[in-house]
């Protein structure tokens, strides 16, 4: 159940939709592409109504990938899997080749392409599932949990591939949990609460704010929590990351 | 594609007389109907055992609902109609096939929406049914709405993937499902495993003799039920022995087309 939602999100825009478990991200992100459609009001991608098109047509631009792998893996190989929708658009054997081959590179599934995607682990799962989408370059990317089970260093690499995604002028938006994960990457946080937007601002902003947090039964990020218990001595509250909590307080130190 | 379907086939608890039989004479009951519904053939009687649901799926407040899995059976049942009327069948007795399909669907429908798995459950436990096939029923029938859920998602998940369930010719659209199908068995598979081992690591089964908090027992309506049902079925055969139903025929026939034997 969603009310009164009132969201614009620009090309190139890095997006988290945080919030409490039921209040609304998966049924939010599931409007993007038409799988839902409003009851009321309207939702425009490009300026198109999704109540008019077909969910095929609006997927081309914007590109969700669900929270559970297991809901869409089928085929024989990793490398059907991940060239199942461009089957669908229709694109030619050539292009098709390319795009998996790439794809599969940057991801870090090569290896697997001819192996089952049964037999992948859960994480290793999740990414060919990543593959299956990203692989038609959509102008808007949709992740659902997309840190779900994934270790330090493939989280760091997905960090690093949805930054790059980022700056190449897509549009990436994805639903998380992962306080930590979010901090590290700087981007717009909305906040949700049942059914509503409760806040909509930097991550800055919104993830060092106890009020906020508690409100979507998430807890600061440990940098936060840090800055705060440093409070007494001046330091900026609004820091939430690592690498910049690091330079503000060595230079803090050395005067 | 919704899968609503299934919602006629949902336990929801409700206060009425319907919801309080015995699951025994209620199962009885339904399987009196099931048995006259194979029994008679004829157009007259299969539309009165038809409408002797009626009142009973009024009483329990599930009309809707009802509705519903009507809706969602009614490709079924003119699939079997066309069936039987290409295949040489008159148009009376084609129409009784039709009402015997709805009949039996319906009948099952009222039970499950009537009566709770738990409930359910504790009656076979009752017939000394043993418990680990008692609880591979309850589990079974609690697991519908629950992949009902999953079809929906992985339906989703392939529609985000550019598949276009409702495109091309009807084998095209036969392999369409293969998508849908893999995904859904998959991870039917993997949760069953998962509940087996949930189970173990709980001591499933380590008693032999169960004992349970909670016994049923028949009541003046249950009596009732079953009283009325035994003289439905007397009544039934009595019928279909000794006093034949009128015919009606309708003069619309069409040439038989030797494809199917009657199916249905």
């Amino acid at each position: 159940m969603l009310k009164g939602i009132n969201l614009e999100i620009y090309e190139g825009e890095f997006i988290a939709v945080m919030g409490e478990n039921g209040a609304g991200k998966t049924t939010l992100i599931k409007h993007f592409n038409g799988l839902l459609k409003p009851t009321f009001g309207r939702v425009l991608v490009d300026g198109i109504d999704t109540r008019k098109a077909s969910v095929a047509s609006l997927a081309k631009f914007v590109g969700l990938v669900f929270q559970n792998p297991d809901h869409q893996l089928f085929c024989e190989t990793v490398w059907d899997e991940v060239a199942f929708s461009l089957k669908n658009f229709n694109y030619s054997e050539e292009i098709i080749k390319a795009r998996v081959r790439k794809i599969l590179e940057i991801l870090d599934l090569t290896k697997y392409s001819d192996s089952s995607p049964f037999t992948l682990s859960g994480g290793e799962r999740k990414r060919v599932a990543l593959a299956s989408v990203l692989v038609w370059d959509p102008k808007y990317i949709v992740l659902d949990e997309p840190t779900i089970g994934q270790d330090y260093r493939q989280k760091d690499r997905l960090r690093n591939f949805i930054l790059q995604l980022v700056t190449q002028g897509k549009s990436v938006i994805m639903v998380t949990h992962d306080v930590e994960f979010v901090a590290e990457c700087h981007p717009r946080v909305i906040l949700l609460s049942k059914g509503r937007i409760v806040a909509d601002g930097s991550a800055e902003e919104i993830l060092s704010n106890e009020e906020f947090v508690n409100e979507c039964s998430l807890e600061l990020p440990q940098i936060s929590k840090l800055m705060k218990t440093l409070k007494d001595l001046g330091v900026n509250q609004k820091i939430i990351d690592v690498y910049s909590a690091k330079t503000y307080l060595v230079k803090m130190l050395k005067g | 594609m919704s899968l609503r379907v299934f919602d006629g086939f949902k336990f929801k608890k409700l206060n009425t007389p319907i919801h309080k039989l015995d699951p025994r004479s209620k199962f009885m009951f339904i399987i009196a109907i099931f048995a006259l519904t194979l029994l008679f053939t004829n157009l007259i009687g299969l539309t009165v055992i038809f409408l002797i649901q009626l009142p009973l799926i009024f009483l329990a407040k599930c009309g809707k609902k009802w509705l519903k899995t009507m809706k969602g059976t009614a490709f079924f049942a003119i699939l079997i109609f066309i069936m039987n009327f290409i295949t040489g069948a008159s148009f009376a007795f084609s129409l009784a096939m039709t009402i015997r399909f709805i009949t039996l669907v319906s009948s099952f429908s009222l039970f499950f929406m009537t009566t709770s798995p738990d409930d359910l459950g504790l009656a076979l436990e009752q017939m000394k049914i043993p418990y680990t096939l008692v609880f591979t029923f309850t589990t079974a029938v609690r697991l519908v709405p629950t992949i009902a859920v999953d079809a929906q998602t992985v339906i989703d998940a392939q529609k985000s993937r550019g598949l276009e369930l409702e495109k091309g010719n009807l084998m095209k659209r036969i392999k369409n499902f293969i998508p849908i199908l893999i995904p859904l068995i998959v991870s039917a598979i993997r949760r069953s495993m998962e509940l087996a081992e949930a189970l173990e690591s709980r001591g499933f089964n380590a008693s032999k003799k169960r004992t349970s908090y909670l016994t049923l027992k028949l009541h003046k309506l249950d009596y009732a039920t079953l009283i009325l049902t035994i003289f439905l079925l007397i009544f039934g055969v009595y019928l279909k022995l000794y006093v034949p139903l009128p015919q009606i025929d309708l003069p619309i026939k069409v040439p038989p087309i030797q494809l199917f034997y009657k199916t249905f």
